[in-house]
């Protein structure tokens, strides 16, 4: 059962609306993508890039040039914890943002 | 413009976001019970808690003419203490029949231990032996994805659990067809720094098709807004989608979904 339509056909409707595509995000997109390399220089400043979450970050940059698409799933799917069985306890704490492989747990 | 907020912790907003809401055109609001920000520690705790969400809080939003529903659960963050979730799952049955109370939730998992996945199992079971609507809780940030896989993977095998009548909430770009493949409703949630923002939300309408989904502000007491799912129909507007597509995901969707519960009313008639 699915009500997906295929993502190749879907079409907008006017020229004026496909221009507030670029025209409506382009500067808080470019914002983004400034504040992400000010936090990685920030993080070598620091002196914390090794961090598993600044190094995750960085691979997950990597998807964005790589000319595929669907970039945003593709970059959600890299930082998810990619096991499938239930943890037998709770470690306490809030989800981080990216999977810290156990063998890496101190 | 009018819409529907279907997932909004207003017993931690203001009044002032209930003028706004109202202003902004929202003709009804549903409150699903949710972690007050630190555990609740005993069963009277959860019993006053279910009395704000069924008496207190509708009578509030009644005082600027919202109608207020609400879904009643033990929240995912909380069933970590099996015996205490027990306890409190007995409780629920009580408030049931409240006039404003829409079904079970939010339910589901937080960092997908085996303790949330029981009581996870026992939540589905109330709500098949009671005949109760489901809305389902998917985990944060690197959690989502294996979660929504375990929630999914558990309602699809129970056979009582009619898919049409779940809605599985904070789907994200790498959870919604999943979601949507096997037959739930999916929910949007916009949030300023995490889930998904008004852009993305609209992106996924594009891709995915907008049969089955709902957006959701989920406001809370955490950074959230209120004014979020009105301000991704002006993002609609603005790509070109018409008043009438805007009207049919922000109204009409949650409206249909929600009218699967007779209690879903709008002024004096049945809607839907």
């Amino acid at each position: 059962m699915t009500s997906t339509p295929n993502p190749q056909t879907y079409t907008l409707g006017s020229s004026l609306a496909r221009k507030a595509v670029v025209d409506g995000a382009f500067i808080a997109t470019r914002a983004k993508l400034i504040e992400v390399a000010a936090f990685l220089d920030r993080v070598e400043r620091f002196g914390v890039d090794d961090d598993f979450r600044c190094a995750a970050l960085r691979e997950a940059a990597a998807l964005l040039i790589d000319g595929k698409p669907e970039r945003a799933r593709r970059i959600l799917e890299q930082l998810s914890d990619p096991t499938t069985h239930p943890a037998a306890k709770s470690s306490g704490q809030a989800a981080l943002g990216a999977w810290l492989p156990p063998a890496k747990e101190k | 413009m009018r819409y529907i907020e279907p997932h909004g912790h207003m017993v931690s907003r203001t009044t002032d976001d209930y003028q706004a809401m109202v202003a902004a055109g929202c003709v009804a609001v549903c409150e699903p019970a949710f972690w007050a920000g630190f555990d609740r520690g005993s069963v009277s705790g959860f019993r006053d808690y279910y009395r704000q969400l069924t008496e207190y809080e509708p009578a509030r939003a009644a005082k600027f003419l919202l109608p207020h529903f609400s879904w009643l659960c033990l929240n995912p963050k909380e069933s970590e203490d099996l015996a205490l979730a027990r306890d409190v799952l007995a409780i629920i049955p009580e408030f049931l029949d409240r006039p404003n109370v829409l079904g079970i939730g939010e339910i589901g998992l937080n960092r997908n231990t085996r303790n949330e996945m029981t009581v996870l199992e026992q939540h589905v079971e109330l709500a098949v032996k009671h005949d109760q609507l489901i809305l389902v809780h998917t985990p944060h940030l690197e959690d989502k994805l294996k979660g929504t896989n375990l929630i999914l993977d558990l309602l699809s095998s129970h056979r009582g659990v009619k898919p049409e009548r779940v809605i599985i909430d904070h789907v994200e770009e790498h959870t919604i067809r999943r979601v949507l493949d096997r037959g739930f409703w999916a929910g949007i949630t916009l949030y300023p720094d995490s889930k998904s923002s008004p852009p993305r939300a609209v992106d996924m309408l594009e891709t995915c098709g907008r049969e089955r989904i709902w957006l959701n502000s989920a406001c809370d007491w955490g950074v959230s807004d209120p004014l979020a799912v009105p301000k991704t129909a002006f993002e609609m507007r603005r790509r070109g989608h018409s008043a009438e597509v805007v009207d049919a995901v922000l109204y009409s969707n949650p409206l249909r979904f929600l009218s699967q519960c007779p209690k879903f009313r709008l002024g004096d008639s049945p809607v839907g």
